[in-house]
């Protein structure tokens, strides 16, 4: 299922504004990585440059190369929707549709998909509401609003959204910045569940969380406001949290800069 | 196996899958010229219409078209994407259509009579046989009806939203806010036959020894009566975006609340209420039916508005509009050209008055 | 401490009012009453709130304006009423059932039928051919137009919903009316069959005319109310939405529709309000006959607001009792539309507002 990712020299652009400078990483498959740095450093911009949500912003545009198993998601022939349905997103903060029941949110994405049959999406809402550990709060309220939920139920409820369509890969936007720290907890524990079938990606601004979950660890930076983010260090998370080679990356672990 | 791939193969993009072909616009443009030649052969042959008929029928046609040849080619989604973007594009050249007609006739119907006969002279004694007459008492009328409809409803409207915003809470305020809401869909018609059982038939002939009497002023409180609610919602809607630490700032000094609306929180909203009062006034000058009910219209010139028959440059066109004399359509459209031109430069000012205002950016 | 806003306003509320009590030696008004709240710096009282002083004068004003709403709406509904009635008592037959208008005779009779027919019927097409054009241009307007050509195509469609209405119903007769009676003759022509389109003529000034006339000026109105609530789709939904891997239709349709749909009715029952209270527009391009009929492009048609202006010059007494009546009707009906409108979209507003 999980694939590996692959950027090799990817910039973007909002307009004539560079937000981030020739990024070179590998995303092995059902690992969890996690992006860190200071704000407005442009991970968050090459997170969604990794599933084609950075185009979806007005005047933005990217260079370089990005690969799900050796096919670049940026050539002319790919299917933008495609891309979007392997690579999954969850954002910042919990948008589940205001309209839907929790079980429409659910099998929105299949529906979208065209799956019709309502046994197939029971059984699909089930399952992932399962993966999402939300089953057992939400079953006996299946065609409640999902906007009557807590902050970290809707957000568990955006990741089974996300997860029913079965990416290869997941994106998380700092997805615990809102929410409490008993909700962090729960979806960290679920990350940890979804990485035997997922590859995870995840930008987060609370270094404990990237020392917690990731295996490995990418620090971002900028020399100053208007500069594009680089890519300082990307290493095992292990290493970079106990012995990073560079200063820059040790000074930010260590709370002295951002 | 995944819930996906058990039930629609056709849509699944599997892993090793994320091409997609996409429709050249050669096939596009070629889909087209199909569909209106397939519909100019149709039409013509059998002769059940002409131009128009080919271009909407080819229209249809090419829509379908394209759904089918894009299915073929990039998918059912895809195409039924591309097909409700073409809908939207062709809803927006629809629309643009007659209100290019209704520019186009103006301007090029309305330059016959634009000339200073028009602006200088009434219809007084124009007869059906002459070339001449113009709008001047019109204007006259629409100006004094307007300005005075204003002089009632500006101050009304400013202190009904300061009531709104700053005073009014609860459930008086919320019944207010309701009706102010509901009252900008009274037809201006009703506001006239208002103003003509209220003011005409039961007011006036206590000054007109017991006679009913139309005059400007009764068109003035019609217009006024459809001015309010609109100078309400605006001004209502500026209040509430004047910062609450400006008015709290005036508080802690000590400034009662009364002058700190008339010094600090109107000054601030100023340009955005003046920009609703003026759209106020556009519509209210464009409005026949309450004028028509109330001032009767005249051929003279009336400048008292609060005695005798009075026109006004809307109710000028509606009356040259029946008017059988064969000059009277050239004049009506001056006069609307007139008209169109007096409230698109108030809206139009308005409108970057508001591009300018601090409050709204 | 000292936060009480009446207290500390009226401390300074100018004028006469000030030195008034100022001039009063401290502590001679204090009631009892006010050693219950804790005592202030030098043991001073502190001026008094008064009853009549600008600030509350000027709350009076306000106050007075904001129920001068109220009051016009009673007001239109007790004078129309007081003037309608004597007329309806005058009438020799059902107000409500009969279909002509003979109000100035001295048997007076008339009703409010074929009017009431007209205006409904007319409103609706209009609404029918409005309506999809209105939101498929709210669309490009909100989410598919790039931004330089949607800001001067919004500011168009605004300066359309300004045009007066007589520049529209002129427009109508004198240009559109050709081509509607070409198109007229050709329905007959092919679709004769169906009774809408059927009839021996002639053609022209219509239901039809009439009806696509209020179309085009209703369609900015919807528009812009529909443009308003699109825009305002949470663009974290549209972006859930396309992360799901959603076309840009699919994403509409998820996200953006099911967002809008009571903001959307709400615009449409408000361009019906304006389409039922239309005048001039439908004086100069109806036929001006009292009937019921559902043929649509024979000449034909009436409303109850185009009755009111074209019959108006010539009416006597209980010929405008008779109108103001039938005024009174439109009043109704147009009051119930709009209150069940904005009945909406308060609820949307409450939920919104309680959701965000």
């Amino acid at each position: 299922m999980a694939k590996r990712i692959e950027a090799s020299n990817v910039s973007s652009y909002y307009g004539s504004f560079k937000a981030i400078d020739s990024i070179s990483m590998t995303v092995e498959p059902k690992t969890i990585t996690a992006l860190i740095g200071p704000s407005g450093c442009g991970k968050s911009t090459f997170l969604r440059s990794i599933n084609r949500m950075h185009e979806v912003l007005p005047n933005a545009r990217i260079e370089g190369r990005l690969t799900i198993d050796e096919q670049n998601i940026y050539d002319a022939d790919v299917d933008v929707t495609a891309v979007r349905r392997l690579i999954g997103m969850v954002f910042q903060r919990p948008n589940p549709f205001p309209t839907m029941s929790i079980y429409e949110n659910v099998v929105a994405g299949l529906k979208l998909n065209g799956v019709k049959k309502k046994s197939l999406l029971d059984d699909a809402a089930e399952q992932s509401l399962k993966s999402a550990n939300l089953w057992n709060e939400v079953k006996d309220r299946l065609n409640r609003p999902g906007a009557g939920l807590s902050g970290g139920q809707q957000q568990r409820l955006c990741i089974a959204r996300t997860i029913a369509v079965e990416p290869q890969v997941v994106l998380m936007d700092e997805p615990c910045s809102a929410l409490d720290p008993i909700s962090t907890l729960a979806i960290e524990d679920l990350m940890f569940k979804l990485k035997d079938r997922f590859t995870i990606i995840i930008v987060t601004h609370n270094m404990q969380q990237a020392a917690r979950v990731s295996d490995k660890t990418g620090f971002f930076s900028i020399d100053k406001t208007g500069d594009p983010g680089r890519l300082i260090e990307y290493d095992d998370t292990q290493k970079i949290f106990s012995n990073p080679t560079q200063k820059k990356t040790e000074d930010y672990i260590t709370g002295r800069f951002g | 196996m995944s819930v996906l791939e058990s039930e629609q193969s056709d849509v699944v993009m599997r892993p090793d899958n994320i091409r997609t072909r996409t429709l050249p616009l050669v096939a596009n443009l070629a889909t087209a010229v199909v569909a209106f030649i397939v519909s100019a052969v149709v039409v013509l042959t059998t002769g059940i219409g002409n131009w128009v008929l080919v271009v909407v029928l080819g229209a249809v046609l090419y829509l379908v078209g394209l759904n089918i040849v894009a299915s073929r080619v990039e998918g059912r989604r895809a195409a039924r994407d591309k097909m409700w973007r073409a809908a939207i594009y062709s809803a927006c050249l629809l629309a643009i259509l007659p209100l290019a007609s209704v520019v186009w006739t103006l301007v090029s119907k309305g330059v016959d009579r634009l000339d200073g006969n028009f602006f200088g002279t009434s219809m007084n004694n124009i007869g059906a046989r002459d070339a001449g007459g113009g709008a001047y008492h019109a204007i006259i009328g629409t100006l004094e009806q307007v300005g005075i409809a204003s002089l009632i409803a500006v101050p009304l409207g400013v202190l009904g939203a300061i009531y709104l915003v700053e005073y009014g809470k609860g459930k008086f305020a919320n019944t207010v806010r309701f009706f102010v809401d509901v009252m900008t869909g009274i037809p201006s018609i009703v506001a006239g036959l208002f103003v003509l059982s209220f003011w005409v038939l039961i007011v006036s002939p206590w000054f007109n020894n017991g006679q009913p009497r139309f005059s400007g002023f009764a068109a003035s409180l019609a217009l006024s009566v459809l001015m309010l609610p609109t100078i309400v919602r605006s001004t209502e809607e500026m209040l509430r975006l004047v910062p609450g630490p400006l008015r709290e700032g005036a508080y802690a000094l000590g400034v009662p609340q009364w002058k700190t609306i008339v010094k600090i929180v109107l000054p601030t909203a100023l340009p955005g209420i003046v920009t609703g009062v003026m759209l106020a006034i556009a519509r209210a000058a464009g409005e026949t039916a309450p004028v028509l009910l109330v001032a009767g219209g005249a051929a003279a010139i009336n400048f008292d508005p609060f005695a005798g028959n009075q026109s006004s440059l809307a109710l000028f066109v509606y009356q040259q509009a029946g008017d059988a004399s064969k000059y009277a359509p050239a004049r009506a459209w001056t006069a609307a050209l007139t008209l169109v031109a007096i409230v698109l430069v108030l809206t139009i000012a308005a409108k970057l008055l508001a591009r300018r205002n601090s409050l709204t950016r | 401490m000292g936060d009480n806003p009446s207290r500390s306003t009226d401390a300074n509320a100018g004028g006469a009012g000030v030195t008034g009590r100022h001039a009063s030696p401290v502590g001679i008004g204090v009631s009892p009453s006010s050693y219950e709240e804790p005592p202030f710096g030098g043991g001073g009282a502190l001026p008094k709130k008064s009853r009549f002083s600008m600030e509350s004068g000027f709350r009076g004003l306000s106050v007075a304006s904001g129920a001068m709403v109220l009051v016009i709406i009673v007001a239109i509904a007790a004078f129309l009423i007081s003037k309608a009635v004597p007329a309806i008592s005058a009438d020799k037959v059902n107000f409500l059932s009969f279909k002509e208008w003979f109000p100035n005779e001295t048997e007076p009779r008339f009703g409010i039928a074929a009017l009431a027919f007209g205006t409904v019927l007319s409103s609706v097409i209009a609404l029918i051919v409005a309506v999809p054009i209105s939101l498929g241009i709210a669309l490009f307007l909100s989410h598919y137009a790039p931004k330089r050509l949607a800001t001067p195509l919004g500011f168009v469609m605004d300066l359309l919903a300004a045009v007066p209405s007589v520049v529209f119903g002129l427009w109508g007769r004198d240009v559109f009316q050709a081509p509607v009676a070409d198109f007229s003759v050709w329905l007959n022509h092919y679709f004769g069959w169906i009774p809408i389109f059927g009839g021996e003529g002639p053609f022209g000034q219509s239901i039809m005319l009439g009806g696509l006339v209020l179309a085009i000026m209703v369609l900015p109105i919807v528009t812009s109310l529909s443009r308003e609530v699109f825009q305002q789709t949470p663009g974290m939904n549209e972006e859930a939405a396309l992360a799901l891997g959603a076309t840009k239709w699919e994403m509409v349709r998820t996200a953006v529709l099911p967002y809008g749909k009571p903001g959307v009715i709400a615009a449409v029952m408000l361009g019906l309000g304006r389409a039922l209270g239309e005048t001039i527009a439908l004086a100069l391009t109806l036929g001006l006959v009292y009937n019921i009929s559902f043929n649509l492009i024979q000449v034909g048609g009436n409303s109850i607001a185009a009755n009111i202006a074209t019959t108006f010059a010539e009416a006597n007494d209980t010929g405008r009792g008779a109108l103001i009546a039938s005024g009174l009707v439109l009043f109704a009906i147009t009051l119930v539309v709009n209150m069940a409108a904005r009945a909406i979209i308060y609820r949307r507003r409450e939920f919104r507002d309680s959701a965000a």
